[in-house]
């Protein structure tokens, strides 16, 4: 006890001798908090959830040439007046210009990891009387790989790419009735056809995507597409995902291509966690003014109650400031003590969640990770209020004349 | 001692409450007192005729109107509230009518409690000190009991070693023995008169009881806020 401050002393006394007081307000506290924490992992979860599912299904960034316009006509007399009718252009199979050039440029940025150049176009798939609509999408697999994880989601097969291979859905699969290693007649929509030997079936997690999604070498897709030497997209990764808006348009900026960001692509996504993060501060902010009426009410009460006591502290020659340091660490220990069992009591709720709240197949909905910023963040803040809320009743124990509060 | 300083020194005090007000009223009017070190002066007068509002100003819980109040050499009317704070908790001990110990602390931690709160920080030696003056009071083996277990008296005399913690130059004592049985009341006079006698500590004693008041070196009575000249 010979480190114990005074203040801690007298407070830590006080919070004992009104044990029963203490119990009520720190189990409201701990209430409080705990629904902080729940409800921040659980949001935090399903956001971290939705971007690792979305990013390894696609790249960060994409480059793409940019869309055909139509130039309204002008009036060679009167060069202001536009002609009342512009017709949508059709947007044909572009590929991108000395994309060599712009792959060194991008490759430039220090917030860029890798890019890979992509020759992407439709095409049909043949075996006997079926055919079937496909995205054919020709990839260097070194680089494409480190942007998809392309081999992990291969169910059957290698992911080896050969200049005569072909990687393709399990929905596909199983509507051509092919196995690894059972050959398919490709023909694109310029009239080339080519055979292509089954490598590999995988599984994008999305019945669409394993239905139409193909990968072939990049100078396969070329030579089908008739874009010999020329790529029609660049995929891109970079540092920070969510900086990816931020990179996209200093990329576009700086190649005059397209470059759309898949923050741009899910918008639909990020404003419905726009909304939740908004309600979540929102009921942060209700349960911290809660906890705050709550913990300066209870010192409210005792500074009532100890008045007699606060002139006797002044009688022995205890300051001003001291008191008013006893009722403030009161408030923040209030507020500390609720933090800690607020946050035990969120953290077995987020385990008892992710262990009973499963998917129809019993798989867990979306792995949560109790990060213990979190949990500072929550001591803070319980912590802080405590304090802002016991500074008014601490300031009145403080002004007490000891006269009055002797005489009771 | 003849050329030891005064303890306490008061000249022309004055209080006056609801100043400006309608309701103002003077309280005291123009008090004299000096007080030499180690005497033990009671003072006696009936209820409201100011013994109180007297005490509370020579124990700098209050303030004078007008007049000058020198403690220890202190002249305080200059002092702020801090000042005052620092002078009374190192050169005043108060004990009480309704003993007022901290009931969230044991008769030893009261003891301790005016030490502790002087340095900051609880230290062995204090605890050392509070058994020590615990002991001279004869509470040894009540020393760690909760303070509200303790009989009036005994906790009175508890409120006797806390006044003694900071070894102060006047003790105040507001009816101390008003509240108690006879037996009791005499023992925590008897306490006061050691302490004075043996550690040289000037104590001003309000009493009612005469048989009391008569066993003090001195005796100032206090009527409608005037003092009558000492009575011994």
């Amino acid at each position: 006890m010979r480190w114990l401050p005074f203040e801690a002393w007298v407070s830590l006394r006080f919070m004992r001798e009104g044990k029963v007081q203490t119990s009520f307000i720190v189990g409201g506290i701990s209430i409080g908090v705990a629904v902080i924490v729940f409800m921040s992992a659980l949001l935090s979860g399903l956001q971290t959830n939705f971007v690792r599912r979305a990013l390894t299904g696609q790249a960060h960034i994409q480059v793409l040439p940019l869309k055909e316009v139509v130039r309204p006509l002008r009036d060679q007399d009167k060069d202001w007046h536009e002609l009342a009718i512009v017709q949508a252009p059709l947007q044909r199979l572009k590929s991108i210009d000395q994309w060599q050039s712009a792959v060194l440029q991008i490759n430039a940025m220090p917030e860029v990891l890798v890019v890979s150049p992509a020759a992407t176009g439709s095409a049909l798939l043949m075996r006997g009387d079926v055919n079937r609509a496909i995205t054919l999408t020709g990839i260097t697999p070194e680089l494409y790989f480190r942007i998809v994880p392309l081999p992990e989601k291969i169910v059957r097969g290698q992911a080896r790419m050969e200049v005569d291979t072909i990687f393709i859905g399990t929905d596909l699969a199983t509507d051509l009735g092919v196995a690894v290693g059972d050959k398919l007649r490709v023909s694109a929509a310029n009239g080339s056809q080519t055979t292509l030997k089954v490598a590999a079936i995988f599984d994008l997690g999305n019945k669409g995507a394993n239905s139409r999604s193909t990968f072939v070498a990049l100078r396969t897709a070329q030579s089908l597409l008739g874009m010999a030497g020329r790529v029609s997209v660049l995929d891109i990764t970079v540092r920070d995902v969510y900086a990816a808006d931020v990179v996209a348009q200093r990329i576009s900026a700086m190649t005059h291509l397209e470059a759309d960001s898949w923050i741009k692509t899910n918008e639909q996504f990020f404003t419905a966690v726009h909304a939740q993060t908004t309600a979540n501060t929102a009921i942060r902010f209700f349960v911290a003014l809660s906890v705050g009426f709550g913990i300066a009410s209870v010192l409210v009460v005792s500074v009532v109650q100890r008045s007699r006591e606060i002139g006797i502290f002044r009688a022995m020659g205890i300051t001003r400031g001291q008191i008013l340091r006893i009722f403030l660490l009161q408030g923040g220990l209030l507020g500390l003590l609720g933090a800690l069992s607020g946050s035990l009591m969120g953290g077995v709720a987020l385990v008892l969640w992710q262990r009973f709240e499963r998917n129809a197949d019993g798989t867990v909905m979306f792995p949560l990770s109790l990060e213990p910023t979190l949990f500072m963040q929550a001591l803070s803040l319980a912590t802080l209020t405590g304090l802002l809320a016991a500074f008014a009743p601490a300031l009145r124990a403080a002004r007490l004349d000891p006269v009055v509060a002797i005489r009771g | 001692m003849a050329s030891l300083s005064p303890v306490l020194e008061l000249h022309g005090i004055v209080k006056t409450f609801n100043v400006g007000q309608p309701n103002e009223s003077e309280i005291l009017h123009g008090i004299d007192l000096t007080l030499q070190p180690g005497e033990f002066c009671s003072v006696i007068g009936p209820s409201g005729s100011g013994k109180s509002t007297l005490l509370n100003i020579v124990g700098l819980l209050d303030r004078p109107t007008r007049g000058t109040l020198t403690l220890c050499q202190q002249e305080t009317t200059t002092l702020n509230d801090s000042g005052l704070t620092q002078l009374r908790g190192h050169s005043v001990g108060f004990v009480f009518q309704y003993h007022h110990l901290i009931s969230a602390f044991s008769a030893i931690e009261n003891v301790m409690m005016p030490m502790v709160a002087d340095k900051g920080f609880i230290h062995h030696d204090m605890r050392e000190r509070a058994a020590l003056l615990l002991d001279s009071v004869g509470l040894t083996r009540w020393k760690d009991s909760p303070a509200m277990q303790l009989s009036g008296g005994q906790q009175q005399r508890v409120a006797v070693a806390r006044a003694l913690a900071m070894k102060p130059a006047l003790i105040l004592a507001d009816e101390p023995t008003g509240n108690l049985d006879t037996k009791s009341a005499d023992a925590v006079f008897d306490l006061l008169l050691r302490v004075s006698r043996e550690e040289g500590t000037s104590v001003l004693f309000v009493t009612h009881n005469p048989l009391l008041s008569a066993r003090c070196d001195r005796t100032i009575e206090v009527v409608d806020g005037r003092l009558i000249p000492d009575k011994v």
